[in-house]
């Protein structure tokens, strides 16, 4: 039993790498911004718990920042994949410019909070 | 204690008298005024910053007929010759500088008086403002007068005169010039004295028809005359905010220069009350002794022109004392002299009538003439009216000339209304103290004498009540009510209480009924020190008189009975420093070490590291980049646009406010759109074209 489950495991991990290797090269790179802004939320979350929560607003507006980006990026990933047929009569240069002209606004909201 | 409360009530009551006192009693200038005019012109190195002060200096020291020419002349004749000598001397420090030399006759040679008067006749007839003509026809006076040159004469006093009229308005008050349409009363003042001038150095009679406008002038200037209740009268300037600003004194005393002056050089009465001229003088004389040097000057000076004008001369009615005693039989003693203290020329003084102040009811005494005693100059009434008793009242006095000449030449205003108090002893008789029961049957009265000392010891509860009477009356038999008739009831915890004795005629009493007091007293029981305060201001035996202590029994306070307020342990403590006043400022949020948030400033570095690593592992590459020119500019413009616009952000947080920040954002924004949808429609247009292919 044991083994068949680790050896299922293994297929489907193997099944979903070679799934994702072709996705295309753009996706992938959205992929990973994505995975950097988590994991910069995650440092600032963990510094947070060490060091305790004195200028909150710093902190929040640092965590919501890559939080932000996070989604709009997921969003942009969303909108730009061709697979997905809901988005299929949008150009991608489009969606691109909506994720710019989100992350500004943001990050102008941000800065405001930053104090 | 008692003591000492006693000497200060006499300091109250000494006060008392004395303000209520001056308040309206005038006294002509006297010795006091002399060291003060010594204390406040003292040269500076035996000189003064200017030539006007010295003057005012000189002058208030002859007025005052004081010595001190040989302490000030050298100096200040030096900068007389000084000024007189130099062709570029200002006007006004001329006219000072001849008004010094005036007083103090400085050797000058006459070549040197030649040319200020041709100077100044240039001046007169080139002059268009008020003060050139002031200063220049001034200065050619005072150089008639010292070199008795009678052949110096204005060319054209006619003309002089009617362009001096010119700046006159029709309210009597003048105009410094011609561009200026301020008028000033102090201004009229200077106009007068300058037209007293102009008449001094006329060759021939000034026209008739301009000296009746100019006397028609000063009656309009007497219409705007200010008084106030005690029948002192005084000129003020009209507008507060003019450039140069003259107080109530010196405009006063400018208009009394110039009418006197004025009256001095024209023929024919003015027609002005006399009554008027004695309320300036007692304006003058009202404000006592000045404590500034200006001030002093000017009430000196304009004091003078009035001791021998001839408009009238104010006679002042002074008592050396208003306070009179009746033990000691004092005499009202009345002085009646010029302004400056020089002696009144032969005269009656009446009493005519003697008022209780405050009452309005006939006169106490009849008419009665006073004793001249010429030794002393002093009118005299040997006693006080007999029906005169104990307080305040109000001597009215009337001066009668003998010679009928003289109801012109001086001026004695009728009646002159002075307060007096008179003091004496008071009779305190049947003093008693008693503790009665509440249905009035007497357990103990006890005599007390509040001439002598006193040590009555009385008990009582709090069923019973305290009584305390006496008998005030005056040495004529009247009954006495005195500012003060104060009961205190002082506990041994210091906890005073004081009760208002109430009065009846001549008998004083009061009933303490401590049932009702309980409260008051905070039910505090024990000895109680009693005090007795009797005072008035007219009342020569005032006293504050420990009369003995009662044992007071009282109940058990309630539970919820009010405490005795806190007693202030000694006078130094309640005035004394209080303690310092420490502050608490709000507590600095804790910090972690830098060492640790450096760290993770580092570790925040990582994720973006890993992402540029994941990148080149990807095989990202730039191959996508637009290789035309136009477009390429556009791809390059639009990065730099959102460099910027984060560069902005980052200026935002770091100094500058929401505002700035989106004007800027807004330029900045528009630019990025038209960049951004340049490049990105390039980009679909190019993919577009490759589906299509």
């Amino acid at each position: 039993m044991a083994r068949t489950t680790s050896s299922d495991a293994q297929a489907l991990f193997h099944s979903l790498r070679s799934a994702y290797t072709s996705t295309p090269t753009s996706l992938k790179i959205i992929d990973l911004y994505v995975c950097f802004a988590v994991f910069t939320a995650i440092i600032q979350v963990v510094y947070m718990a060490v060091v305790g929560s004195f200028p909150f607003n710093s902190f929040l507006s640092g965590v919501l920042s890559c939080v932000g980006t996070a989604v709009l990026a997921v969003c942009l990933r969303i909108q730009v994949n061709k697979e997905n047929k809901e988005f299929k009569d949008l150009a991608p240069e489009r969606a691109f410019a909506d994720f710019v002209l989100c992350n500004l606004v943001l990050h102008l909201v941000i800065m405001n909070f930053l104090g | 204690m008692a003591r000492s409360l006693e000497g200060f009530l006499v300091l109250i009551v000494a006060a008392l008298v004395y303000s209520s006192a001056v308040a309206s009693v005038f006294q002509p200038i006297s010795d006091s005024h002399r060291s003060v005019a010594l204390e406040l012109f003292t040269p500076l190195e035996g000189s003064f910053s200017s030539l006007a002060e010295t003057y005012e200096a000189l002058r208030t020291f002859e007025v005052l007929g004081i010595d001190k020419k040989t302490d000030i002349n050298t100096a200040a004749c030096q900068s007389v010759l000084e000024t007189l000598g130099s062709s570029s001397s200002a006007l006004k420090d001329l006219f000072y500088a001849l008004k010094v030399n005036g007083i103090l006759k400085c050797e000058i040679k006459k070549d040197v008086f030649e040319g200020v008067t041709s100077s100044l006749q240039a001046t007169v007839s080139s002059a268009g403002a008020l003060l050139d003509f002031y200063y220049s026809v001034g200065g050619l006076v005072i150089i008639k007068d010292q070199t008795s040159k009678d052949d110096l004469y204005l060319a054209d006093a006619e003309g002089v005169f009617g362009s001096i009229k010119a700046l006159s308005q029709s309210d009597g008050r003048w105009r410094y010039n011609s561009n200026n349409p301020e008028s000033s009363t102090f201004a009229a003042g200077l106009a007068l004295q300058a037209l007293a001038d102009v008449v001094s150095l006329s060759s021939s009679e000034i026209d008739q028809s301009l000296i009746g406008a100019t006397k028609n002038d000063i009656l309009k200037l007497f219409d705007s005359i200010e008084k106030y209740d005690d029948g002192t009268f005084y000129f003020d300037e009209k507008l507060v905010d003019t450039h140069e600003h003259q107080g109530p004194l010196s405009t006063t005393s400018s208009v009394v220069r110039g009418l006197t002056a004025f009256a001095a050089v024209t023929s024919g009465s003015l027609n002005l009350p006399s009554g008027k001229i004695l309320g300036l003088a007692r304006f003058l004389l009202g404000i006592g002794i000045p404590g500034d040097a200006k001030d002093l000057f000017n009430q000196v000076d304009s004091l003078a022109s009035l001791e021998s004008n001839l408009v009238a001369i104010p006679l002042i009615l002074s008592l050396p004392a208003t306070v009179l005693s009746l033990t000691k039989k004092d005499s009202v003693k009345v002085k009646v002299n010029t302004v400056l203290g020089s002696n009144a020329p032969p005269l009656t003084v009446k009493l005519v009538g003697v008022f209780r102040s405050g009452s309005k009811d006939t006169s106490l005494v009849e008419g009665q003439e006073l004793k001249f005693n010429p030794e002393s100059a002093v009118y005299a009434l040997d006693a006080l009216p007999k029906s005169v008793d104990v307080g305040k009242y109000t001597f009215v006095f009337e001066m009668v000339l003998h010679d009928p000449d003289h109801l012109n030449l001086y001026a004695t205003g009728g009646q002159t209304q002075i307060p007096i108090f008179v003091t004496g002893l008071v009779k305190v008789d049947s003093a008693e103290i008693a503790v009665l029961d509440s249905d009035l049957g007497s357990t103990e009265t006890k005599k007390i004498d509040l001439s002598g000392e006193n040590t009555v010891s009385l008990s009582a509860n709090h069923l019973q009540k305290l009584r305390l009477s006496f008998q005030l009356s005056t040495s004529l038999g009247h009954a006495f009510k005195p500012h003060q008739a104060i009961l205190k009831l002082t506990h041994e915890s210091k906890v005073e209480h004081s009760f208002v004795v109430g009065s009846s005629g001549k008998h004083f009493e009061i009933n303490l009924d401590f049932l009702g007091l309980v409260e008051k007293f905070f039910y505090l029981s024990g000895k109680y020190n009693v005090q007795l305060t009797v005072g008035d201001a007219v009342m020569e035996n005032s006293f504050l008189k420990a009369i003995g202590h009662l044992d007071l029994d009282l109940p058990e306070p309630p539970e919820k009975a009010a405490q005795p307020p806190p007693q202030l342990l000694d006078q130094k403590l309640r005035y004394g420093p209080k303690a310092e006043i420490t502050h608490i400022f709000r507590v600095p949020e804790k910090l972690p070490p830098k060492e640790l948030s450096h760290a993770f400033l580092g570790l925040t570095l990582l994720p973006l590291l890993g992402f540029l690593i994941g990148l080149l592992h990807l095989g990202v590459n730039l191959k996508n980049f637009p290789s035309s020119s136009v477009p390429a500019m556009f791809a390059v413009l639009f990065h730099l646009g959102i460099a910027a616009v984060l560069l902005l952000y980052a200026l935002f947080w770091l100094k500058w406010d929401l505002f700035t920040t989106l004007k800027a954002l807004g330029f900045l924004g528009a630019f990025l759109m038209f960049v951004g949808h340049r490049i990105l429609s390039h980009l679909a247009s190019i993919s577009s074209k490759l589906k299509s292919a």
